[in-house]
């Protein structure tokens, strides 16, 4: 075996991470790290990258045991991080950014030889298919290529390890399969590639083998071919999880949200939105897909009020909403889940009773005259902590310590109990367990039956099939093609998300 | 019993910096010692215990300089007449007045931190704010003292919050950073203060100085206690008023929730509905006002009249005073209690010693340090960190930077 965690074991204070974890991987095989989020995963990498010692339990490479102290000394043993958040800096080039810390040098005040350096990097993209431009600076390139470009600094420290932490989050699904591709062209070469993610397709398509981890300990080790989704979603939750949206027909009423030739500017001043026109009717979900930055965002924030509008109008239940600020549209019953809930949707250092005040907190009954109203505050939190299932362990509790899925429920709790015509939500179930997915996505089915019209963002392909009604798919600020939820297939919105009819 | 140690949690750091500040001294005591260390070399014992006893002498004297000496308290209650009870009672008095503008100016910084504005000029609305009391006061020196004292004290706090006002709405509307131009505006505050005081309606007679008339001479916040050469007045209680309303105002009204949300994260305020600018000129002018009242006390309780060395740098130290007191109300009171004692107890140590006053500077800048630089307390004192408050990072995020 190249790679053995034998019986690893963790302990914080309150909480064991890991439990006597015992996983191993040989040469040229894809080790899929399947769990929820707090299921032990970060960890266990952690403390095979040196980051963390564990409490028990020994690491052993190529049978030999070994004890990192430092990440420094995991990178020697030929252990290779490729960070969720990539580790780049924005204004080198790939060459500068790769060579960082292990620079090779010439001459006798040790200068930066660049040629080895580039040849070495233009040398390894060729040979694993990486397709990186060496000359090419960092902050120029698309996410998918700068995570390549974090696989090359791994492999320039001659890493034969690759552990890659939820590498398809950022990718657009194209990307994905690109990436997969790599991931196939390491492991034939001898790489051992340990690949962590909660998402079941992917572990199933690419890993030749797949670890589940639940609540700190090992839930099973299954092969690819013995296994399928709804196994490894009872592995990873602990019991049998609705992996399709149930739902039934929709049955559209009166148009409640209507976008007329609206043109929206982004930051910089250029226009991200051309002139759409798109109805949502009530009880129908919408869905408008793509592939992130084609105009998604803008648009939302046109309609909820947070950044003015060009040209064109919005209508929201019979009202001009065009340019009103955020409070009065929400006022009119508009339920925002915005697409980041740490940066936007939470304040991550108020409590879970706090943020779900955050914007009913200036009326009755949590507020009279100006003042706060201590009580009813907690009852609605208490309650809506109830309703919404939210594992927190007390309403006083900062909501930043929370996980993503119960981060999110507070969001969609706070934001789908006040009396609600139209829902929008942005990327409602990004970086959720499977658990916290179907249970948002049953949520905002009950809303639609509810009577309430939804318009939903998504850049998941999944996911967009699963809750849709109708779909929008977003191209370069105008819609592309509007296609009925039940006709819609992977390749036809694929096709139309990347541009070809 | 729980509850309380919770309550105290927030303390425990500040604290233990306090304490580590105070040992550190004692080294620096020690080492700048010259008459015992010229004798290690022939009496190394009396050199050590000398030396020791430096420190204690110190300590000693800063203590009883700063809330009383033992002996002159049993002596008053002895013989209660209204000297010796005066003698017993001023030092902890003198702490107290001291600690009067050092409450109301960190009151102003942290208000503004909470709101995530950054108020560096608490100096000037102090300043400014005195400066406004002083002009109300004059004009109105032949009407009631009730009168005058309200007046001006409401001239004070506008003014104050006219200092704060002009860089929120900057802020507001143009994006001018606050720190930069409420630095600037401390400088213009000054010189307001300056040329205002060499005006014949205000400057003292027959001075070319640049004082005003004493107001002590027809406008006095009264006393607490009407005791000789007690110098402690009403504004200390304002002071302490002050600190529960912000804290009321924080923490129970709907103004305050929305700052502290705007402070955390703007972004998630504004998707909320909240009007991120309004948030940002509300705190300021709070902030201003309360500089504002603390300037307006300072000149018409403890100082008899205004010249521009009204603040010696309360807006500057309470920077630090927020910091030291995790921008928390309660904490500015205890915090602004040390620094007081600190000051007060100060005189007495250099008189019986001859430590020079620098020492409590160097002692002030340590705690802060070590307030700034929870991990080396964390070291010191072995703690968990995963226990200690502010380990979590959900916690300290918002802080101040």
């Amino acid at each position: 075996m190249r790679l053995e965690l034998k019986e690893i074991t963790k302990r914080f204070p309150g909480v064991l991470a890991n439990d006597r974890i015992s996983i191993a991987a040989d040469r040229g095989e894809v080790l899929g790290l399947l769990g929820e989020n707090g299921a032990g995963k970060s960890t266990l990498m952690n403390i095979l990258s040196g980051l963390y010692r564990p409490d028990s339990g020994e690491i052993l490479i190529d049978g030999t045991p070994r004890s990192f102290t430092d990440p420094r000394q995991a990178i020697e043993a030929g252990i290779g991080m490729v960070h969720q958040h990539f580790q780049l800096v924005p204004v080198f080039d790939v060459v500068e950014a790769v060579s960082l810390g292990a620079e090779s040098t010439t001459g006798p005040v040790a200068t930066f030889d660049r040629k080895t350096a580039r040849a070495r990097v233009a040398e390894l993209s060729e040979q694993y298919n990486l397709n990186v431009n060496p000359d090419a600076k960092i902050e120029d390139l698309p996410v998918g290529v700068r995570q390549r470009v974090e696989i090359l600094k791994a492999l320039y420290r001659k890493s034969d390890i690759l552990v890659l932490d939820e590498p398809s989050a950022v990718l657009t699904p194209f990307e994905t399969e690109e990436l997969f591709g790599i991931i196939r062209g390491l492991a034939e070469a001898g790489t051992t590639v340990i690949f962590i993610t909660h998402k079941l397709n992917e572990v199933l398509e690419v890993a030749d083998r797949i670890a589940v981890l639940r609540r700190g300990r090992l839930a099973g080790t299954v092969e690819p071919r013995d296994a399928t989704r709804e196994i490894l979603a009872n592995l990873m939750v602990g019991r049998d999880v609705e992996l399709k949206v149930v739902k039934g027909p929709a049955s559209p009423g009166d148009v409640v949200l209507s976008v007329k030739d609206l043109h929206v500017r982004d930051d910089r001043e250029h226009l991200a939105v051309r002139g759409v026109s798109l109805d949502v009717r009530a009880g129908e979900i919408v869905v408008l897909a793509g592939v992130q930055g084609n105009g998604q965002t803008e648009l939302v924030e046109a309609i909820v009020g947070l950044r003015p509008v060009d040209s064109g109008t919005t209508v929201i239940d019979g009202h001009d909403t065009t340019s009103w600020s955020p409070r009065r549209v929400s006022d009119v019953g508009v339920a925002h889940v915005p697409e980041d809930r740490m940066s936007d949707g939470l304040i991550g250092a108020m409590t879970v009773s706090e943020n779900l005040i955050l914007d009913t907190y200036h009326r009755e009954p949590y507020s009279t005259h100006g003042s706060l109203n201590a009580k009813a505050i907690a009852e609605r939190a208490t309650t809506a902590v109830q309703d919404y299932d939210v594992r927190t362990p007390s309403i006083d509790t900062i909501v930043g310590s929370l996980s993503g899925g119960n981060q999110q429920k507070v969001v969609v709790a706070r934001e789908f109990s006040r009396p609600v015509k139209l829902v929008i939500a942005s990327q409602p179930t990004r970086g959720l367990d499977v658990g916290s997915i179907e249970y948002i996505h049953r949520r905002i089915v009950e809303q639609r039956d509810a009577g309430a019209a939804v318009l939903i963002v998504s850049t998941e392909l999944d996911e967009v099939l699963a809750v849709g009604d109708r779909v929008a798919v977003m191209l370069g600020g105008r819609i592309a093609g509007l296609v009925e939820g039940a006709d819609a297939t992977y390749e036809e919105l694929g096709m139309l998300m990347g541009g070809s009819e | 019993m729980r509850r309380v140690g919770r309550a105290l949690q927030p303390a425990l750091i500040p604290f233990l910096a306090v304490v580590t500040a105070f040992i550190v001294g004692s080294f620096v005591i020690l080492v700048t010692d010259f008459q015992n260390l010229a004798r290690l070399g022939t009496d190394p014992v009396g050199a050590i215990t000398g030396a020791l006893g430096t420190i204690g002498t110190a300590y000693y004297a800063m203590l009883i300089g700063a809330i009383g000496d033992p002996a002159r308290i049993a002596a008053a209650l002895n013989d209660p007449t209204p000297r010796a009870m005066a003698s017993a009672i001023r030092p902890i008095t003198e702490t107290l007045v001291a600690a009067t503008p050092l409450i109301f100016a960190g009151l102003a910084v942290a208000i503004s931190f909470r709101s995530g504005v950054f108020n560096i000029g608490v100096e000037g609305q102090f300043v400014l704010g005195a400066f406004g009391a002083t002009v109300a006061a004059i004009t109105l020196k032949d009407e009631p003292m009730a009168l005058i004292l309200l007046v001006s004290t409401v001239a004070g706090v506008l003014t104050g919050a006219a200092w704060g006002f002009i860089p929120g709405f900057l802020k507001a509307r143009t994006g001018a950073h606050e720190v930069i131009t409420t630095i600037m505006l401390n400088y213009v505050a000054f010189q307001i203060v300056l040329f205002g005081l060499q005006s014949d309606f205000l400057r003292k007679e027959g001075t070319s100085q640049p004082i005003s008339k004493v107001l002590s001479d027809f406008v006095r916040i009264p006393p607490i206690l009407d005791l000789p050469a007690i110098r402690l007045h009403w504004g200390f209680v304002v002071a302490l008023l002050m600190a529960a309303a912000v804290s009321w105002f924080l923490f129970r009204t709907t103004k305050g929730f929305e700052l502290r949300a705007a402070g955390f994260n703007l972004n998630a305020a504004r998707y909320a509905g909240m009007s991120a600018g309004g948030a940002i000129i509300l705190a300021m002018t709070l902030s201003g006002g309360l500089a504002g009242l603390g300037g307006s006390m300072e000149v018409l309780g403890t100082v008899p009249q205004m010249s521009n060395d009204i603040s010696s740098g309360y807006g500057f130290d309470a920077i630090a005073l927020a910091l030291l007191a995790g921008n928390r109300p309660a904490g500015i009171v205890a915090a602004s209690l040390l620094f007081g004692a600190l000051r007060t107890g100060g005189g007495l140590m250099q008189v019986k010693t001859g430590i020079p006053l620098d020492l409590l500077f160097f002692i002030q800048a340590l705690v802060i340090m070590f307030v700034a630089a929870p991990g080396l307390i964390r070291v010191l004192y072995r703690f968990d960190r995963t226990r200690m408050p502010g380990a979590d990072p959900a916690t300290t995020e918002g802080g101040v930077a």
